[in-house]
């Protein structure tokens, strides 16, 4: 069992846990990920480290509810709750080097893995540029955090309604066209978002690292569920990854694979839904 | 005089059991298995033994079930074997101990597997008999990995009186036993109980703990762990490597046992992993991983189960008695067939294209090499495809372990007989090591290192 320690909302839908996981709080590493199961019943969940406090033993974590099994978190765990499993870290941490200048992309709740990296490229010595964006005002967090490890910061919301108008490509492409040498970029999000972004970074020729959240079920190298292409190559996204060279990855395939459960996701929603207004009515 | 034929074992009829994920072959009665038993001739030389891979005394065990003590039975079997609820179930009985059983010179051999199963399962109804633990010796011993390899360890150095701790990655200990086997063939219970046998005495089972990343296995050894042994078992799935295998509704027979056993996708959405399955499945592959997935589609609802085979009957690497239950379930054998190509339509699988295959001159394995047939070319509608033609060794501690040898498939390179590898106080047995094998084999190795980590641990005595 493992303790939630805190547990703050973040946005509509999106919260942030700590829980209690001294092993993973002692040795992970910006870029890797754990897996967590709430329950007897639950699915394993694979989420990607946000922070660790090894004095406290606390994870960080950033959840969207975006399923059932993330609505439950929301909805029924709550500070000093436990869940029941929990394990990491799993993935290959991020490269971090002094690089020069980097740019961190962060789309949504790609927000919330790129935070650490970019930390930990700003003490690396690099000259780190920040671009978070979202839907709207109310999605778009940890603005206050990424100001502190970056030495600029753009914000942006598809609706104007904080920052800039427009997508986080955006600035991305005016600066890469500006004459700035920029030696690398990371960029954290949905997929789409993290395809339009290689695609701009691809014309420039700036390496560009992503990191691909496809479905997992163990998380460990073992049932091959998370195969991606990585230049024609299947690659597998739990040991092999979760980043890779951006400008080699199928985004289209990465799409296509993470929408299979769409069904069943959405079918287990809906009985999670009735269940709850269920228990309200009584 | 001796009954020529084994004493059958009932059996869910295949039309009940392909509706459902419980138990086939539902066990003897005592009085069965008194009247198998009355069928060992108590040879001298008793070559059964010598087929067992953990050396079980298996006359010593047959006498005492004729003379209904069944108590005596299991306390003889566990002496040597700390699963046998498991390995009367599922070891290859009819090319180990049964193989070489006298009688089969002439008749059907002894059902041994069933009688073990029959004590191991009599002593769950009946008083635990819990084998007994030598004094403490002040010794720790990591295993990595609460598989079959690992457990057997595991159970061998606790009964010698060492402490010992097991690493586990996924939530559940068992390994391959928990994700692999299905239910219908290997009751989960049933594996839960002969784990937690092994926790009363006093082995200590820790789950969620990635070793390699946590603690490398260096950082064990300085933790005041005296020696580790590695039984990480089974990693990525193997691909055919040709076109389309990556289309939604192509699994690894990894996933697809892992969604079904371990995260019970079978009782989705009562619990949260799903599985689909459609009407047509294909299962690619000869092996019982593949029977075990052909059959799992079948009980999800697939209306045709295929089994797609490159080589003919003869050469099929299951067990006799897997294949003879997945033909009698009705799953459809396309045997001296190659896949090609999985072809899609919106990302999704929709068919397989196959070639014919014909046996040429035997290749290096001794077997006769398939070729394919020119102009053979067909097509099999599909909703769904299970490739299960094998595994790459797990990869997170080759990954993580310095001055660790491994071979090229990235195999760890151990001895044999002891387990040992090329670093000092660490050991490893089990898939790991020699790539997919069963789990006596990975039972096997254990109970080897176990012997020589005990002796390992007597001469670097502190």
């Amino acid at each position: 069992m493992y303790k939630i320690l805190e547990k703050r909302t973040l946005g509509p839908m999106i919260r942030e846990y700590v829980i209690e996981a001294p092993d993973v709080a002692r040795v992970a590493k910006a870029g890797q990920f754990i897996v967590l199961r709430l329950h007897e019943r639950g699915e394993r969940i694979p989420l990607t480290i946000v922070d660790v406090d090894p004095a406290s033993g606390g994870v960080k974590l950033v959840v969207q509810e975006v399923g059932k099994s993330t609505r439950e978190m929301g909805d029924r765990f709550h500070e000093g709750d436990n869940v029941l499993d929990f394990a990491g870290p799993l993935g290959i941490p991020s490269e971090i080097e002094r690089f020069g200048t980097v740019i961190c992309v962060g789309g949504g709740l790609g927000i919330a893995p790129l935070y650490p990296i970019a930390r930990d490229l700003h003490r690396a010595g690099n000259t780190v540029i920040g671009i978070i964006g979202a839907r709207t005002a109310d999605l778009l967090f940890y603005e206050a955090e990424m100001s502190a490890v970056c030495d600029e910061m753009i914000a942006m919301t598809d609706d104007g309604s904080n920052g800039r108008k427009g997508f986080v490509s955006d600035p991305l492409r005016e600066i890469l066209a500006s004459p700035r040498r920029i030696d690398r970029v990371w960029a954290i999000g949905p997929a789409i978002m993290m395809k339009v972004c290689s695609e701009v970074t691809r014309e420039f020729g700036v390496p560009t690292i992503v990191s691909l959240n496809s479905v997992m079920i163990d998380g460990t190298g073992m049932c091959g569920g998370c195969r991606v292409e990585v230049g024609n190559a299947a690659r597998f996204a739990c040991v092999d990854g979760p980043e890779f060279d951006g400008h080699q990855v199928d985004f289209d395939l990465l799409i296509s694979r993470q929408r299979y459960y769409a069904e069943e996701e959405a079918c287990a929603l809906d009985r999670y839904m009735a269940e709850q207004k269920g228990a309200a009515q009584r | 005089m001796i009954r020529e034929r084994q004493t059958p074992m009932r059996e869910q009829p295949p039309e009940e059991r392909i509706r459902n994920f419980n138990e086939v072959p539902l066990g003897y009665t005592a009085d069965e298995a008194i009247r198998e038993a009355e069928r060992c001739l108590q040879c001298a030389h008793a070559p059964c033994v010598e087929g067992c891979p953990v050396g079980i005394d298996i006359p010593g065990f047959i006498e005492h079930v004729k003379q209904r003590r069944f108590a005596e039975a299991i306390a003889t079997i566990k002496a040597a074997n700390a699963l046998p609820a498991v390995c009367g179930r599922v070891c290859p009985q009819e090319v180990q101990c049964q193989g070489v059983c006298t009688l089969a010179k002439r008749f059907e051999p002894v059902a041994i597997g069933r009688l073990e199963r029959f004590c191991a399962d009599w002593e769950a109804d009946h008083e635990a008999c819990c084998p007994a633990v030598g004094a403490p010796t002040g010794r720790r011993v990591a295993v990595i990995g609460a598989g079959p390899a690992g457990l057997t360890v595991a159970g061998e150095l606790r009964r010698a009186g060492h402490a010992v701790t097991v690493f586990e990655l996924l939530h559940a200990a068992g390994g391959v036993l928990m994700y692999g086997i299905p239910e219908f063939r290997l009751p989960k219970a049933i594996v839960q109980r002969e784990i937690d046998a092994l926790c009363d005495m006093g082995v200590e089972i820790q789950v969620n703990r990635v070793i390699g990343q946590i603690r490398t296995v260096d950082e064990l050894l300085s933790d005041g762990f005296d020696a580790v042994f590695i039984g990480t078992g089974a990693g990525l799935p193997r691909f055919l490597g040709v076109p389309g295998e990556n289309l939604n509704g192509v699994y690894s027979a990894n996933e697809f046992l892992t969604r079904t056993n371990l995260m019970r996708a079978y009782r989705f959405p009562e619990y949260d992993t799903p599985i689909k399955v459609g009407e047509r499945v294909v299962t690619v592959g000869g092996g019982n991983v593949a029977m075990d997935a052909s059959r799992t589609a079948l009980r999800l609802g697939a209306k045709a189960s295929i089994i797609v085979y490159r080589r003919s009957d003869e050469e099929l690497p299951a067990r006799r008695e897997e294949i003879h239950h997945a033909k009698e379930e009705g799953i459809d054998f396309q045997l001296l067939t190659n896949p090609v190509e999985f072809l899609g339509e919106g990302g999704r699988v929709r068919a397989v294209r196959c070639v014919r295959m014909e046996l040429g001159a035997p290749d290096d394995s001794g077997r006769r090499r398939p070729i394919p047939v020119e102009g053979s070319e067909f097509e099999i509608e599909i909703d769904t495809a299970i490739i299960a033609i094998g595994n790459g060794p797990h990869p997170l501690i080759p990954q993580t372990t310095k001055d660790l040898e491994v071979n090229r498939w990235g195999n760890i390179v151990a001895d044999p007989e002891t387990g040992q590898t090329s670093k000092k106080g660490v050991f490893a047995g089990g898939d790991i090591v020699t790539g997919a094998a069963t789990v006596i084999e990975a039972m096997g190795a254990g109970k080897r290192a176990a012997a020589a980590i005990d002796a390992y641990l007597s001469e670097t005595g502190s």
